[in-house]
């Protein structure tokens, strides 16, 4: 496949590891933080870590949407669902992620809910202008990738004079969720969970810019690189980091260059500012209440706000007492060290959201990993599966 | 055969499947002979009992059953038709044994056009008769609009294993080879590239073929097959799963050595698929003995379903019996059972 098969050459991958075990200092260890699910994807897929040296280690972030969505919003989308009027249109993704009392979207179809899957907003938008007589609701997550469209849709179903979409807003912002880790106990007191630089966002940049990151570089004193999703970006990057801590710099680097620029998406941009307004706070699954890091619908599109068609009420629900999700989204934890990892939160049942998608620290190392951590487990006695 | 004397033939032209077409009188008996003996047309079916009388030859009798429920029913080198003969004379054939009849049932929804039934029951019987396995009996019933999804039709196989023969998924050992007969993935994709929402324009097309030739060629090349299957639903990735849990071992497979369309690699790409988990209907993996897997390998190569044939990976020792892929990126990875549903009603 032309440009793509370019970024997944392993000649150059070879040559790019060479050049991290060559640059890495033998006495010092290199933690980075990739902080998109679609890297850690990438990393576990074509088995990134394998090229990498000993004394550089990555640790999963938390920016897999899917992962980040709480018990109580996937509640309240299974409540909006059962209403007998309401089609609920939704990512695939979602489908899975466990809710309270056992239930799951998939599981509410099956007992009757009408929940229809879609590839984008502007299928949901099809799907009300084909149901006049049903009310569709556009189950909306996602970082700032995702959020564009959903604007679109509205502004779409608004010019349409559609009166029978609407959308559950759930979209979460990237660059409150880095201050979060980066303001944690655990990051802050030295020593505990060291990250010495970011793999930032490939997509999320596209329409952000690299910017929004350049406060962190300086406030936070840690190297930032923009890199895309294909496995060479990720080594790239990786070598990036390492020559700016040898170094000494905290900067802003894109590899992505691209799809990134500085400014990002205006337009983009432009366009959420429109229809969208910060929520004072939201919670993330992990990582608990994160203070003005989500989006909601703004007063002039109050009429497509599912949550104040329904009534739907905010609540909170907390996690399987045993899950790490919280700990591992924060960097705290390997998949592998969860008790439940492999023997009672699998991908077929997952307890925690970092097993849910694909993109999630414990279904990507559960998928393509595993396999590095058997004798282990099996030495502790655990099940193994 | 005496003719009933139906008082119009069957207006397969403007007609429809009605309820009365499954209710077991006249209608039945019309559609039955004026559509599927004439069609089907062999000497067992046009006895017109209820069951099948047929002689078989000495050997291991093999009997399998499959049921198929593809939307849409027509798509790019097939449809659901000549799919339902495929599929259960390849789950025979994965036995090693040369299948002999198919029995089929077909579940019709009211409403569906007869032209379309006509359509889907010539396809089934040219696939019967290039295959040279007759259908000898059948079923006909009909739900009401709304129950089914125009048609369900269920297959069943059987077939004898010749003497000297034993294929099974509980004999792969290691140091075993493993081949597949061509590329991965391109049954999936063409399903695929017609679903509401997503069509978009391709090439590709079903590689759906009865496979019971080409395991002939490759028993007679090597008579001590390890295992065979055919990797369809779950693809690749699922049922090297299988075999791995089956026997016990695990399986390192090169992923360049998977052979790969181009197209197919593409269309995954932009659907966020893996190949290695989309369906194929033409296809099967093989393990044999080491020694055997060069004259197996020639022996799939000189077959018109096997020109693109390779050996893909080994059999190893592994108490986990995980499958584990070489990535042509220079890392290593799990290639793990597939996971939810990647694309429903793909046969």
């Amino acid at each position: 496949m032309k440009y793509i098969d370019e970024f997944r050459d392993g000649s150059v991958a070879r040559r790019i590891g060479a050049a991290i075990a060559r640059e890495a200092l033998p006495g010092r260890r290199y933690s980075f933080m990739e902080f998109c699910g679609g890297h850690t994807h990438a990393i576990a897929r074509y088995g990134v870590a394998d090229l990498l040296p000993g004394n550089v280690r990555m640790i999963h972030g938390p920016g897999c949407p899917v992962c980040v969505l709480p018990i109580g919003r996937i509640d309240m989308a299974i409540e909006i669902a059962r209403r007998p009027e309401v089609i609920l249109a939704t990512y695939g993704d979602t489908m899975r992620v466990p809710a309270s009392g056992r239930l799951s979207l998939l599981k509410a179809k099956a007992q009757g809910a009408d929940i229809r899957m879609v590839y984008s907003t502007a299928d949901a938008v099809r799907l009300a202008e084909r149901n006049p007589a049903r009310e569709v609701v556009m189950f909306a997550i996602g970082f700032e990738t995702t959020t564009p469209p959903t604007a679109l849709a509205i502004r779409e179903a608004q010019a349409k004079g559609l009166t029978n979409f609407f959308v559950f807003c759930n979209h979460v912002l990237t660059p409150s969720a880095i201050s979060h880790i980066l303001e944690s106990p655990e990051v802050r007191e030295l020593g505990t969970v060291p990250i010495d630089g970011f793999v930032g966002p490939a997509h999320v940049s596209t329409v952000i810019g690299s910017r929004p990151y350049e406060f962190f570089a300086e406030e936070y004193q840690k190297p930032v690189v923009i890199a895309g999703f294909e496995p060479l970006d990720v080594m790239q990057a990786i070598l990036m980091l390492v020559r700016q801590v040898n170094d000494g710099r905290c900067e802003v680097e894109n590899e992505f260059t691209r799809a990134v620029t500085r400014e990002g998406n205006a337009k983009a941009q432009a366009l959420v500012a429109e229809v969208f307004g910060l929520r004072r706070t939201f919670e993330w699954r992990g990582l608990g209440e994160v203070p003005y890091s989500a989006l909601r619908l703004k007063e002039g599109y109050a009429a497509f706000d599912a949550e104040r068609r329904y009534g739907v009420a905010d609540r909170s629900v907390p996690d399987h007492k045993a899950c790490e999700c919280g700990a591992i989204l924060r960097g705290l934890r390997h998949p592998a060290d969860c008790k439940l990892f492999g023997s009672a939160c699998t991908p077929e049942n997952p307890l925690g959201s970092c097993m849910v998608s694909s993109e999630g620290a414990c279904a990507a190392h559960y998928t393509y990993g595993r396999f590095r951590d058997t004798s282990r487990r099996v030495a502790a006695g655990a099940a193994v599966t | 055969m005496r003719r009933r004397g139906f008082t119009r033939a069957l207006d397969f032209r403007h007609g429809q499947v009605e309820m009365t077409h499954g209710s077991g009188g006249r209608a039945t008996a019309q559609l039955v002979e004026e559509l599927f003996v004439a069609q089907f047309d062999n000497e067992a079916l046009r006895r017109l009992d209820d069951q099948a009388q047929v002689e078989v030859p000495p050997g291991r009798l093999v009997v399998a059953t499959d049921s198929h429920v593809v939307s849409p029913l027509f798509f790019p080198g097939g449809d659901i038709g000549c799919l339902s003969v495929h599929g259960t004379i390849n789950d025979v054939s994965m036995a090693g044994a040369r299948p002999l009849y198919l029995a089929a049932g077909f579940i019709l929804e009211e409403g569906l056009p007869l032209a379309d039934l006509r359509r889907i029951v010539e396809s089934m019987a040219a696939a019967a008769r290039e295959a040279g396995v007759p259908i000898v009996t059948g079923d006909t019933k009909v739900v009401e609009r709304g129950k089914g999804d125009g048609v369900f039709i269920t297959t069943t196989g059987v077939g004898v294993v010749p003497a000297g023969v034993n294929v099974s998924g509980t004999r792969a050992r290691p140091g075993d080879a493993v081949l597949v007969n061509g590329t991965m993935g391109d049954h999936g994709v063409a399903i695929m590239s017609l679903r509401e929402n997503l069509e978009f324009g391709t090439t590709i097309r079903s590689d759906t073929a009865a496979l019971h030739g080409l395991v002939a060629a490759m028993l007679k090349a090597v008579p001590d097959i390890h295992c065979l299957r055919d990797p369809t639903r779950g693809g690749l990735a699922t049922t090297l799963n299988e075999l791995a849990h089956q026997s016990g071992v695990g399986v390192i497979i090169g992923e360049a050595r998977i052979p790969v369309r181009g197209e197919v690699n593409s269309a995954c790409e932009f659907l966020g698929l893996d190949p290695l988990y989309v369906a194929n209907e033409g296809k099967l993996i093989a393990i044999c003995a080491p020694a055997d897997a060069q004259r197996l390998l020639d022996a799939m190569q000189a077959h018109p379903l096997g020109r693109e044939a390779a050996i893909i990976g080994e059999v190893i020792e592994d108490e986990h019996a995980f499958v584990q892929m070489d990535t042509a990126f220079g890392g290593r990875r799990v290639v793990d059972w597939l996971t939810g549903d990647q694309l429903p009603r793909i046969c």
